[in-house]
């Protein structure tokens, strides 16, 4: 992990913090929007935080001077999506991963998640925590339609689909989980910083 | 209640106010209205408030009438004096294909009134998010008028001119004078541009490095380069994340220019005045 945040200029009236890794960028954000940071928009990503619509940018790096690299913030809350382990790739990860699809399953749903960012689409989070070792590829052409609620990976990143959409992750299953939803506050289900599990079903 | 029945559309009409800012962090755009000067005086000269909703059209081709009179005003593309006018009840207003320029706003006393989503009335063309696109046989609730538009106050309209740039986060990643390379060249506007992005041809802004950027936040007016080296200005329906590296940053001012050009014609950059003379020049 960086030992340190290093502060880009966006133009006038935005910042980008570059602290290194996700698990900093969400632990920035979190404690950034706890501080009541002067800014409209906080966007951690995989390796920076951007501070959008910054009117005071004195107070904004005063702030920022007092986080602590090593802070992190107190758990999110837990989520539990159930998932229907009938994935299109769910043979080709078993391969991959040197096991059958019982093994898959064990392996995807004994990890507890959290939700790093959100990127890609509404309500679409980045969810952090399976083992370096069990990262896959992307696939090489994404496919032209990927289902509402379907999980997948990509590198070490797992997902869930908020709407249909082209994709490139590799499929395991489908949840009937509402991702997305304006009517609910949050409307994402899996706001930055929620811990998932996955339940099979 | 009023209401706008729509008869027809050209090739994008959609309802706009000032967008739905402090959602990014969920992957949502902000959206609202590309012309944001001209929304604001198409508000104004009704008698609206600044946050009510407008209909923002590409091009042309938009007829409506209302159930009840009511007063309109029509800004934006090519229209520089503009007025408020009293639309009869069942009388038809058209908005025709304009000389020059490319987004027109119309606002109408009252306000679009579709229910808000997220806080804001703003389509999204993007990710979808806020109400749909307007096409015939809409029917366009109206809000209660605030009273009878003012006499004219309405502001100077602000006057085109070389895009301001500011130096972006990852100007690193390109070649020393990349910047000013931006600012020497004449680009083109794209064909593909759109409420996303003002997509630019000419020179190429040559990287430093190779390698892939991790996705980081990204702000309006970003001018992101991808590997093919022609910059995009990211406008109101940008992805909240990307990939590609950002040279520089269209200022916020500038912005409602991108709203306007067309296909073919042609855009240039100045680098902007540092922060504390811009302070100073506003």
């Amino acid at each position: 992990m960086s030992g340190s945040v290093q502060l880009r200029p966006v133009g006038p009236s935005a910042v980008l913090a570059e602290v290194g890794d996700a698990g900093s960028a969400l632990a920035l954000a979190t404690w950034a929007r706890a501080h009541h940071v002067p800014a409209v928009e906080v966007v951690p990503a995989a390796e920076t935080v951007l501070f959008d619509g910054v009117a005071d940018h004195v107070a904004l790096t005063a702030l920022l001077g007092g986080w602590q690299p090593g802070e992190r913030p107190a758990p999110g809350p837990l989520v539990e999506v159930p998932v229907v382990y009938d994935g299109l790739d769910l043979d080709d990860v078993a391969a991959r991963w040197g096991t059958d699809v019982a093994g898959v399953v064990a392996r995807h749903s004994e990890v507890e998640y959290v939700a790093a960012f959100c990127g890609f689409a509404p309500g679409f989070a980045y969810l952090a925590g399976l083992p370096a070792e069990l990262a896959v590829p992307r696939l090489a052409s994404p496919r032209p339609r990927v289902p509402l609620g379907s999980v997948g990976l990509a590198g070490s990143w797992c997902g869930v689909y908020p709407t249909a959409s082209p994709g490139g992750w590799r499929l395991l299953g489908r949840t009937d989980a509402t991702l997305w939803d304006v009517d609910r506050d949050p409307p994402a289900l899996l706001a930055p910083g929620t811990r998932v599990v996955f339940v099979p079903r | 209640m009023n209401r706008l029945h729509v008869l027809a559309t050209g090739p994008l009409v959609t309802v706009q106010d000032r967008g739905r800012p402090g959602f990014a962090h969920l992957g949502v755009p902000r959206a609202g209205a590309l012309d944001a000067p001209a929304a604001a005086l198409a508000n104004r000269l009704v008698g609206n408030g600044p946050d009510d909703a407008v209909l923002e059209v590409l091009l042309g081709g938009l007829a409506l009438r209302a159930d009840v009179g009511c007063w309109v005003a029509l800004t934006g593309a090519g229209r520089d004096h503009p007025v408020a006018e009293w639309l009869p009840a069942g009388a038809t207003l058209r908005v025709d294909p304009p000389a020059t320029g490319v987004r027109s706003y119309l606002a109408v006393a009252g306000g679009i009134a579709v229910p808000p989503v997220l806080g804001s009335r703003s389509s999204d063309t993007l990710a979808g998010v806020g109400p749909a696109r307007v096409e015939a046989g809409a029917v366009l609730p109206v809000g209660e008028p605030r009273g009878r538009p003012r006499p004219m106050d309405a502001p100077r309209p602000p006057t085109p001119g070389p895009l301001r740039v500011h130096p972006g986060p990852r100007a690193d990643w390109f070649v020393a004078d990349a910047l000013a390379r931006l600012c020497a060249a004449t680009y083109v506007v794209a064909a593909d541009s759109n409420r996303v992005g003002l997509r630019l041809e000419g020179p190429a802004l040559p990287r430093r490095r190779d390698g892939e950027l991790a996705s980081e936040g990204m702000v309006r007016g970003a001018v992101q380069v991808p590997p093919s080296g022609r910059p995009v200005v990211f406008l109101a329906d940008h992805p909240p994340t990307g990939g590609y590296p950002v040279l520089g940053v269209v200022d916020a001012d500038d912005l409602w220019q991108c709203a306007q050009l067309r296909p073919g014609e042609q855009v240039r950059f100045t680098p902007a005045p540092p922060p504390a003379s811009a302070a100073a020049r506003r």
